[in-house]
């Protein structure tokens, strides 16, 4: 792994020391994303899908790597690569692939669909364009600077901040989310029951 | 280039944060080497182990007491024809192996033999293993997809709900361990693997004594999960052969299927080193605060060799012990090599132990210091080993539903309970 984004929370690094996420890794993991991307949608065999997305979901954690994001690129890992995409492939091992495989591919929704993620690009490239700009100076003090730790401190604040944050200011966010979750299992288990 | 390869030498911290990718590469084959040694030998163990449990020889004809047999038994598998069955999915059949020994291997950057005796050290270091080890799950559920055969299927729908299970209360006896760490006087925790080791070091207990029995209580809840995780008996419903053939790798054969039981003993060298950095002290030998004179010091960084000295003598006593009759002789001549080997590496770690001793802040001593660390790291990862083959030989496989039934309702109440009772107690006391 890399040095320079494996410490950059914890310990102090020469600032003089070349970092090793060059735009070389960036390239290779936005590359990946993308052409797993693509695979997803356009392979037949829905646990060719299934890997292709498993490849684009590593790549966006080795992206959050880049960003000084240690703590989400293992919670992506770990979450979705590992958790949710099991659970995906035991789902689509149980379904019929030679039947599934003869059927239409893509239902009268598709223009709509292509135009929301058309939205979402636009959303992206202006944000691009427009970058630091569109966001209040209370959210975004980011400043340049070559030392990785002081860049790690002004993105995500001291260590612990992550979990104070969590916790204190974002504790109504962090429960309704929950909440959510434990509709959707409600869901399941009544769906999944016979007789109640 | 050559200053620096030699700048790191004096260096207290390992080379993936000293930035040193020379010594990064090295670590990383020396680890490679190791691990594939290692599980060799633990086939060889397994195997005499298990049969002496029912009282019979075990592998006896090829090598001295069958030491060979591993060897022999890789190239029976190398050379033996690799089959793709017609109906099977040709590229996540190929892929599938490489999946599991990937995910197996990858954990290895962050587990420390010592406190610089690592590839790296990352501030997610136990999240990265977790992540990345719950990853080996895809290779099982994949192969036993693209098999297109129904035992292998059975096998990795089993494999898949129960690792899936089991992670729930193995994350959570993690979790009330990484809580431990963070009872210090700042009250910021870690999770890094050398850090909760070092915060170990600093309370001076190892976390499976600490608020006992809540540390005792996380520890074996996590020992009963690494197994479910690692699919070993008893808990190997995904291979069980009376029921699925072989489970999930049924149709693998040769190369392939070597490359899965390769995996499967990687991970489960990984799982035990997790137990052991987070509850017995990673590579601190036993009461390092307690007994810290000089003389202690070289008495216990004496045990590697020591160690090597008494297998060899185990080896000499097998030499002395083969029957005199003359077919017998190129057995007894190798085992008389293999223990006069054993017996130059336990003089080498001798020599280096008293080098050690003598020379204070030289490269002796430091060489000597990164012997006693990942000496103790690797007896500790061996005794579980040897556990992981006790187990085998001594419970029957449990059924699936009562599998699921231990998973779900005793482990994930108790661990959760474990967690907030460890949280109760480390406020109180802090």
């Amino acid at each position: 792994m890399n040095p320079v984004v494996n410490s950059a929370l914890n310990t102090t690094i020469d600032p003089g020391m070349a970092p090793v996420a060059t735009p070389f890794f960036f390239y290779l993991l936005a590359g990946l994303a993308i052409a797993g991307g693509v695979f997803v949608i356009t392979r037949r065999n829905s646990v060719h899908s299934a890997l292709a997305l498993i490849v684009t979901l590593l790549s966006v954690a080795g992206l959050y790597l880049m960003l000084y994001a240690p703590f989400v690129a293992a919670t992506q890992i770990i979450v979705y690569a590992g958790g949710i995409m099991v659970l995906f492939l035991f789902v689509i091992m149980l379904v019929n692939i030679e039947r599934v495989s003869k059927e239409r591919r893509f239902n009268r929704i598709w223009p709509a669909g292509v135009s929301a993620a058309c939205a979402l690009m636009a959303l992206f490239v202006f944000a691009f364009v427009k970058g630091k700009a569109l966001f209040p100076d209370r959210l975004m003090t980011l400043r340049e600077s070559s030392n990785t730790q002081e860049i790690a401190t002004m993105l995500y604040g001291e260590r612990g901040k992550m979990g104070q944050y969590t916790f204190g200011q974002y504790t109504f966010t962090f429960e309704i989310a929950s909440l959510l979750l434990l509709v959707a299992i409600l869901g399941a288990v009544i769906m999944t029951k016979k007789k109640m | 280039m050559l200053n620096f390869v030699m700048s790191y030498l004096g260096s207290t911290v390992t080379p993936g944060q000293a930035g040193n990718q020379f010594w990064a590469l090295i670590y990383v084959l020396i680890i490679f080497a190791g691990v594939s040694v290692a599980v060799v030998a633990m086939n060889w163990i397994e195997r005499k182990a298990l049969a002496h449990f029912q009282i019979r020889l075990g592998p006896m004809r090829v090598g001295p007491h069958g030491l060979l047999q591993p060897i022999a038994d890789a190239l029976k598998l190398m050379l033996k024809e690799d089959i793709i069955p017609a109906e099977a999915d040709q590229f996540v059949f190929w892929v599938a192996p490489l999946i599991g020994l990937l995910a197996a291997f990858a954990v290895y950057t962050v587990i420390p033999f010592g406190p610089s005796q690592a590839v790296s050290d990352m501030n997610i270091g136990i999240l990265f293993m977790l992540g990345v080890s719950s990853l080996g799950a895809l290779g099982i559920v994949v192969a036993g997809w693209a098999s297109n055969s129904h035992y292998p299927l059975i096998g990795a729908l089993r494999s898949t709900a129960q690792m899936v299970s089991y992670e729930v209360a193995m994350g959570l006896a993690v979790v009330s361990a990484v809580l431990m760490t963070s009872l210090n006087s700042t009250g910021t925790g870690t999770l890094s693997m050398i850090g909760i080791v070092q915060a170990q070091q600093q309370q001076g207990i190892w976390f499976i004594f600490k608020f006992f029995p809540l540390g005792l209580l996380a520890f074996v809840i996590f020992a009963i999960a690494m197994i479910a995780e690692t699919n070993r008996a008893p808990f190997d419903m995904a291979e069980a052969e009376s029921e699925l053939t072989a489970g999930y790798h049924t149709e693998y054969s040769g190369l392939r299927w070597s490359l899965f039981m390769l995996a499967e003993y990687a991970a489960m060298i990984a799982v035990s080193s997790i137990a052991v950095t987070l509850w017995l002290g990673g590579w601190m030998r036993p009461f390092p605060n307690l007994l810290q004179a000089p003389a202690w010091q070289f008495t216990f960084s004496l045990f590697p060799g020591l160690t090597f000295l008494g297998l060899a003598a185990i080896a000499g006593f097998g030499t002395a012990r083969m029957p005199a009759h003359s077919f017998f002789r190129i057995q007894r001549i190798g085992l008389g090599v293999f223990a006069s080997l054993l017996g130059s590496i336990a003089l080498l770690l001798l020599l280096i132990a008293v080098a050690g001793r003598s020379a204070d802040t030289s490269i002796a001593a430091r060489f000597s210091e990164g012997i006693d660390y990942v000496y103790w790291f690797v007896l500790k990862v061996a005794i579980f080993m040897y556990l992981f083959i006790w187990y085998r030989a001594t419970w029957p496989r449990y059924r699936f539903d009562q599998l699921m039934r231990v998973g779900w309702k005793v482990l994930l109440p108790i661990s959760l309970g474990v967690l907030i009772a460890t949280a109760i107690v480390g406020v109180i006391i802090s």
